[in-house]
């Protein structure tokens, strides 16, 4: 691919070329990647009650002395604190286990799903693509909501499961790690199903019937053949469910209730409710050193995916 | 092609897993009794009260300034970013910038929330409807980059070059051959950076201050304490205006692609 085409030879091209990178890049710069080290730096910094609550601030009119006194202040006082406590640890170990059987969960419904969109006529594909991504369209707030009327104590699940005759008390789900499952798994689901049919859908169908030609069953054909191929879905899939999950705040704040410990729900009240800003921060670049991994990943994966798409 | 038996079942539970609670919310929304959970007849009481909550309106009111303005701007910079993304191929720090586009879709809301409120104060900017906009437009414009690159990869740039060896200038270019191409790409961005924006909890309870309610901080103050009618009825009214939307909108870029199709083809 050429770099430069006419539009962006001369002087006036490659101003108009540096305007374009500098525009995006600079706001970018300023309002994502500038932020970042604002955490870094007030996770090294003390909880005091004042406005901001924390210090040392930076203070310019000192020049470098400022500078030079606020790193001397620095110390890594509320990560030695976020190691100690017991609560930590729990919240991201159980973060990430809730995260990863969820995303698990997600993949077990949405595979199925994605599998049959690929197989249905043509003319209906859009309109099942459209009833997927509709519930996405909603508020997720509402979503979310939807399941505290159902899986409460008087809810709508208990209810007819009563009437039924199945089960004489109503069970407890609501305020529990389930719930937290079931929510994730409604409200990421079409994430799941998106990309692994993207790449069902591209699939040659030759393959598979010269797998059973050549005397495969139908599930070894799906087993060697479709899965492998659709592995480029699974991974975004999976990677678009289990990062945004893992520090989901709005899923347990709403259905895990006081049982349920997600390290997105410690840092908001450790932010809101402590206002303790710094070990906010602190469990905030914490969880993203955690998560560095899975982003790279996702940001290689959409390059690849955006490289085959000039081909 | 017909469906085998185990691909209709999957679609079904599909659907009924992805509407039924939906269609639960919806129904009871139009509930006479206070209590959610029992039903005691058909009312329209909610949305009555719901009309003369002054709080919900202002706050609805705030919400969608904060979505028309923050996707808008979302919309200039997610193209921009986009053209950059698929038309140049090097320049110092790409890798990061290409990160900076992927990482926000990702990311986990109370990060960003957290991290552009400490922005806003290291930088003594008041917080309110103005920081929330700013919010959304930053997070909006990697969706926008997104949508718009996956269609403008696909572009043939020989259209491009034949309007520039015609004399076109290349704004003229851009905004008579491009743009035209890409167009449902952008519109569909900027209705994502609309939802999205309307959507957003976290990012702007963090960011906003006590002059901004948005809608969907006003709802989650009042759903933690429980399920409420008041809410069912939010909801439904919510639920109607996207399924409204989206539907027109997919009406409307069918028709405009079978009237395309039909030049190309006369």
């Amino acid at each position: 691919m050429s770099d430069d085409d006419k539009a962006g030879s001369g002087f006036a091209g490659r101003l108009r070329r540096a305007l374009l990178i500098a525009v995006p890049y600079l706001w970018l710069g300023l309002f994502f990647l500038a932020p970042f080290v604002i955490v870094l730096k007030i996770s090294l910094s003390d909880s005091v009650l004042a406005i901001p609550p924390y210090t040392p601030t930076f203070d310019p009119s000192r020049g470098w002395e400022g500078i030079a006194a606020m790193f001397r202040a620095f110390d890594f006082e509320n990560y030695v604190w976020l190691s100690e406590d017991d609560l930590y640890w729990q919240a991201y170990l159980s973060s990430l286990r809730i995260a990863a059987l969820s995303t698990l969960l997600t993949l077990l419904a949405g595979y199925p799903i994605a599998y049959a969109m690929s197989r249905a006529p043509e003319r209906w594909r859009p309109i099942l693509l459209m009833l997927v991504i509709l519930p996405f369209w909603t508020s997720f707030l509402i979503r979310v909501y939807a399941w505290m009327g159902i899986l409460g104590q008087n809810g709508y699940l208990n209810q007819f499961l009563i009437w039924l005759g199945l089960i004489d008390t109503p069970l407890v789900i609501l305020g529990t790690p389930v719930a937290v499952y079931i929510g994730i798994v409604y409200a990421y689901l079409p994430f799941m199903v998106l990309p692994i049919f993207s790449s069902l859908d591209r699939l040659d169908r030759s393959l598979i019937e010269a797998a059973l030609d050549l005397g495969c069953s139908r599930l070894q054909a799906f087993w060697l053949v479709t899965w492998p191929l659709s592995r480029p879905g699974i991974i975004a899939g999976c990677l678009l469910v289990f990062i945004p999950a893992v520090g989901e705040f709005v899923i347990p704040s709403l259905l895990g209730g006081s049982r349920t410990l997600m390290i997105g729900k410690v840092l908001w009240d450790e932010f809101f409710a402590n206002r303790d800003w710094p070990l906010a921060s602190a469990v905030a670049v914490v969880l993203l050193l955690i998560l560095v991994l899975p982003i790279l990943l996702f940001q290689r994966h959409a390059e690849r995916q955006q490289r085959r798409a000039e081909e | 092609m017909k469906l085998s038996r185990f691909n209709i079942v999957s679609l079904t539970l599909c659907f009924a897993f992805l509407y039924l609670p939906i269609l639960v919310l919806v129904i009871y929304s139009f509930n006479a009794s206070k209590l959610v959970t029992v039903w005691a007849g058909f009312s329209t009481r909610w949305y009555a009260k719901l009309f003369h909550d002054e709080a919900f309106l202002q706050a609805a009111f705030v919400t969608l300034k904060v979505a028309l303005v923050s996707a808008s701007i979302a919309t200039v910079l997610g193209t921009m970013a986009a053209w950059v993304l698929v038309r140049f191929s090097r320049f110092a720090g790409r890798t990061l910038f290409s990160g900076m586009i992927f990482a926000p879709l990702v990311i986990p809301d109370v990060i960003l929330g957290l991290s552009l409120l400490l922005l806003f104060i290291a930088m003594n900017i008041d917080r309110g409807v103005t920081t929330i906009i700013i919010a959304h437009a930053t997070f909006s414009m990697c969706y926008v980059a997104v949508v718009v690159s996956s269609r403008l990869v696909t572009f043939d740039r020989a259209l491009e070059e034949a309007a520039l060896d015609l004399g076109a200038t290349p704004f003229q270019a851009f905004s008579l051959v491009t743009l035209p191409v890409i167009a449902p790409a952008v519109v569909s961005g900027w209705l994502l950076s609309f939802t999205l924006s309307l959507d957003d909890l976290v990012i702007a309870s963090f960011v906003s201050g006590p002059a901004a309610t948005t809608l969907p901080m006003r709802v989650f103050s009042q759903i933690r304490l429980g399920v409420s009618p008041e809410i069912n009825a939010l909801s439904t009214i919510l639920i109607t205006l996207v399924t409204i939307g989206v539907i027109t909108t997919s009406i409307l870029s069918k028709r405009s692609a079978l009237v395309r199709a039909g030049e190309a083809e006369g």
